[in-house]
């Protein structure tokens, strides 16, 4: 696990866990020596063949990477005839890439001798791949979840429990992702002595965003390999999603020294970037300090937080990983705006053009694929992350579309 | 020249008994329903008051100062309402620190210089900003010195005794002692996690070491004030608040929660 260069001279992220002006650890002190802790743990394992020994046999056997590569050519006549190729995280163990980062965690946690996982989860997904990793390594699991995301994503929930982790719905805030961050923070500086919080996204204090990074980054170096493989040649963009962005950093990661490659993230503009009801943190949001790092957040004159506004509740997020903030800010990718509508345009399509049915989440890359395939025609090639399965999301997608019969009352 | 705060703490040591440090969020219940809780901190007792800075993402409290900065926030208090608060208890009480505490990222969007300028001219003696850590306070540090304001850092159980030194060598005015592991919040015991941090606080600096860990009332503020140089209570002075009829008994609560709490820190 090599450290890169992104620019000349720049190791990033630094010492102080910097990339460019945004990471960093804004913690409080009571923290200091659990995340120090973790810090040291992960540069222990990573300098130790028999840990990446052990990741990599859990992720061949257990999660069965390597992921494929499917050219989906039907719905590529809808994207200006460019080449889509999809990077199918979706078919890993759990349903999402977010097990790649949670075996990793687990085996940290293992290592620093803490018995108890807590976690947040948006989606779900990354608190199925936690309770999941729990139920195989025998740790306690307790999952906080957003009360607004337990009622939209209520197959996960039972998913979770059913694994055997309690699953804590959080009622303060917005009753999204953020709060149920901070909610597993609070949990953490009072249980930290047994406790690994196991961190979902590529955000939060040194070393989280970086070490998240690292464990998803198998995703480009996959992809990057089936494509040259597939095609001959390096794409000419990769598309990924972004809430905090993990999918993201993990399919980016290893195309970030190809300059030729264009990285497009897609944030969620929920009802539109120019209404009230957006997450798209890097298009409309400003440097600031959330969850530990300094990054781009949705923030009001007075540093506090705006709610912020999905269909997916994966990216309803008003904070973004710091290294996705700095990719932005030195130009070596660029971020898209993609609505709701567009986004379950997108679903529709690909489960119905490739059979397919993609996490709404995944759709925003989706829909993000579709507009850049027709800016670029039909010579182009663009790797999409479809970085989760769409069964959680049934129940949004058939209110959407009307898909239930109307005298079963919609539900 | 001491701080007004360093001054306030001197003289209760002198006095052989602990400082006693009432927090309240501003805007709560409202904003000048919250200016005159503060005031009732002082004039009920309390030697230092924080003048909490509301913020949407208070990850460091519980479900008290939550709820607190929440009905703060919905009533639309903004952070020039906080240095109004600040500015209007120390002109009715000229000699008693009136500390900020908040989350970082207000300070950063409201502007490093700007606000350490603004609340020195509002009357402010310093911060308590508990999720700024050392390595991160530079900037801040070089605003409130330049301003001749005190920043507070916070210690907890789990900081190590290298660490520690490093926390009190770049504070000033005193050291918060966050003595339990967890979040704001009262709590029926006082735990042993407190008196162990406070020794191994003193080995580091000769700032005095004030305690916050739940205390609400008289015989826990007197058992704190046999080993630290300062109670410092929050949650309970909240509770008053929340627990009140109207206003009006809110701040008679709050008076007489912080006579009692006065009395307690002077217990032989």
């Amino acid at each position: 696990m090599s450290e890169k260069d992104y620019l000349p001279g720049t190791q990033v992220p630094d010492a102080r866990g910097y990339f460019g002006a945004y990471g960093g650890r804004f913690i409080p002190e009571a923290l200091v020596a659990a995340v120090e802790q973790v810090a040291e743990e992960y540069e222990k394992a990573k300098a130790d063949p028999a840990f990446a020994a052990e990741l990599d046999a859990l992720l061949k056997d257990y999660t069965g990477r390597p992921s494929p590569l499917t050219d989906v050519h039907r719905f590529s006549a809808e994207a200006g005839g460019a080449r889509v190729l999809l990077k199918r995280e979706d078919l890993n163990h759990t349903g999402s890439h977010k097990i790649n980062n949670v075996l990793g965690q687990a085996l940290l946690t293992r290592r620093m001798g803490k018995t108890r996982i807590i976690a947040e989860t948006g989606a779900g997904q990354h608190g199925v791949a936690t309770a999941t990793a729990c139920a195989l390594f025998g740790f306690d699991c307790t999952i906080y979840m957003g009360e607004v995301d337990t009622e939209r994503q209520a197959l996960n929930v039972a998913r979770m429990r059913m694994l055997g982790a309690e699953v804590i719905p959080v009622t303060s805030g917005s009753r999204t992702l953020k709060d149920a961050i901070n909610e597993a923070f609070r949990d953490w500086v009072a249980n930290v002595d047994s406790t690994h919080y196991l961190f979902g996204t590529v955000a939060g204090p040194h070393p989280f965003p970086a070490m998240v990074r690292d464990f998803h980054k198998v995703i480009g170096i996959e992809a990057r390999e089936q494509v040259l493989e597939r095609t001959g040649r390096l794409p000419d963009a990769v598309v990924a999603c972004v809430g905090g962005g993990s999918n993201a950093m993990g399919i980016f990661h290893e195309f970030i020294p190809d300059a030729g490659v264009r990285l497009i993230g897609c944030e969620a503009a929920g009802e539109g970037v120019d209404t009230p009801r957006h997450a798209a943190t890097l298009t409309k949001g400003d440097p600031g300090v959330l969850h530990g790092s300094r990054t781009y957040v949705l923030q009001d004159e007075d540093g506090q937080t705006i709610e912020s506004h999905s269909i997916s509740a994966g990216l309803d997020y008003p904070g973004v990983g710091p290294e996705h903030a700095w990719l932005k800010d030195t130009g070596r990718a660029e971020y898209r705006p993609v609505t709701d509508d567009q986004a379950m345009q997108a679903l529709r399509l690909l489960s119905r053009t490739e059979g397919i049915i993609p996490a709404i989440e995944s759709a925003h890359a989706l829909a993000g694929a579709l507009v850049l395939g027709r800016e670029l025609g039909p010579e182009a090639t663009i790797l999409v992350s479809l970085s989760g399965r769409g069964d959680k999301d049934m129940h949004t997608a058939a209110q959407y579309f009307g898909l239930y019969d109307q005298n079963n009352g919609g539900k | 020249m001491a701080s007004k705060l360093s001054a306030v703490l001197a003289a209760a040591k002198s006095e052989h008994r602990a400082a006693l440090i009432g927090y309240l969020p501003a805007g709560f219940p409202t904003i000048d329903g919250g200016i005159a809780a503060v005031k009732a901190l002082i004039e009920g007792g309390c030697d230092v008051v924080e003048v909490g800075l509301p913020h949407s993402d208070p990850v460091l409290d519980g479900p008290t100062i939550q709820t607190a900065d929440d009905i703060a926030l919905r009533g639309g208090v903004r952070i020039k309402d906080v240095l109004r608060t600040v500015a209007e208890a120390t002109t009715a009480h000229p000699g008693t620190p009136v500390l900020v505490m908040t989350y970082w990222n207000p300070v950063d969007r409201y502007g490093v210089a700007r606000f350490a300028a603004e609340l020195a001219a509002a009357g402010g003696a310093g911060v308590i900003l508990p999720d700024l850590p050392v390595e991160e306070s530079d900037e801040w540090r070089k605003a409130a010195g330049e301003h001749g304001l005190d920043t507070v850092f916070v210690v907890a159980p789990s900081s190590k005794d290298p660490r520690l030194a490093e926390v009190t060598a770049a504070g000033s005015g005193f050291v918060y002692a966050a003595a339990v592991m967890g979040v704001t919040g009262t709590r029926a015991a006082v735990g042993n996690l407190a008196e162990d941090l406070v020794a191994r606080t003193r080995a580091t600096t000769d700032l005095p070491v004030c305690v916050g860990l739940g205390v609400s009332n008289a015989d826990q503020a007197a058992q704190v004030a046999a080993f630290a140089d300062g109670v410092i209570v929050g949650s309970a002075f909240v509770q008053r608040i929340l627990d009140a009829a109207d206003d009006d008994a809110g701040l008679a609560a709050v008076r007489e929660l912080a006579a009692e709490l006065a009395e307690g820190v002077r217990r032989r």
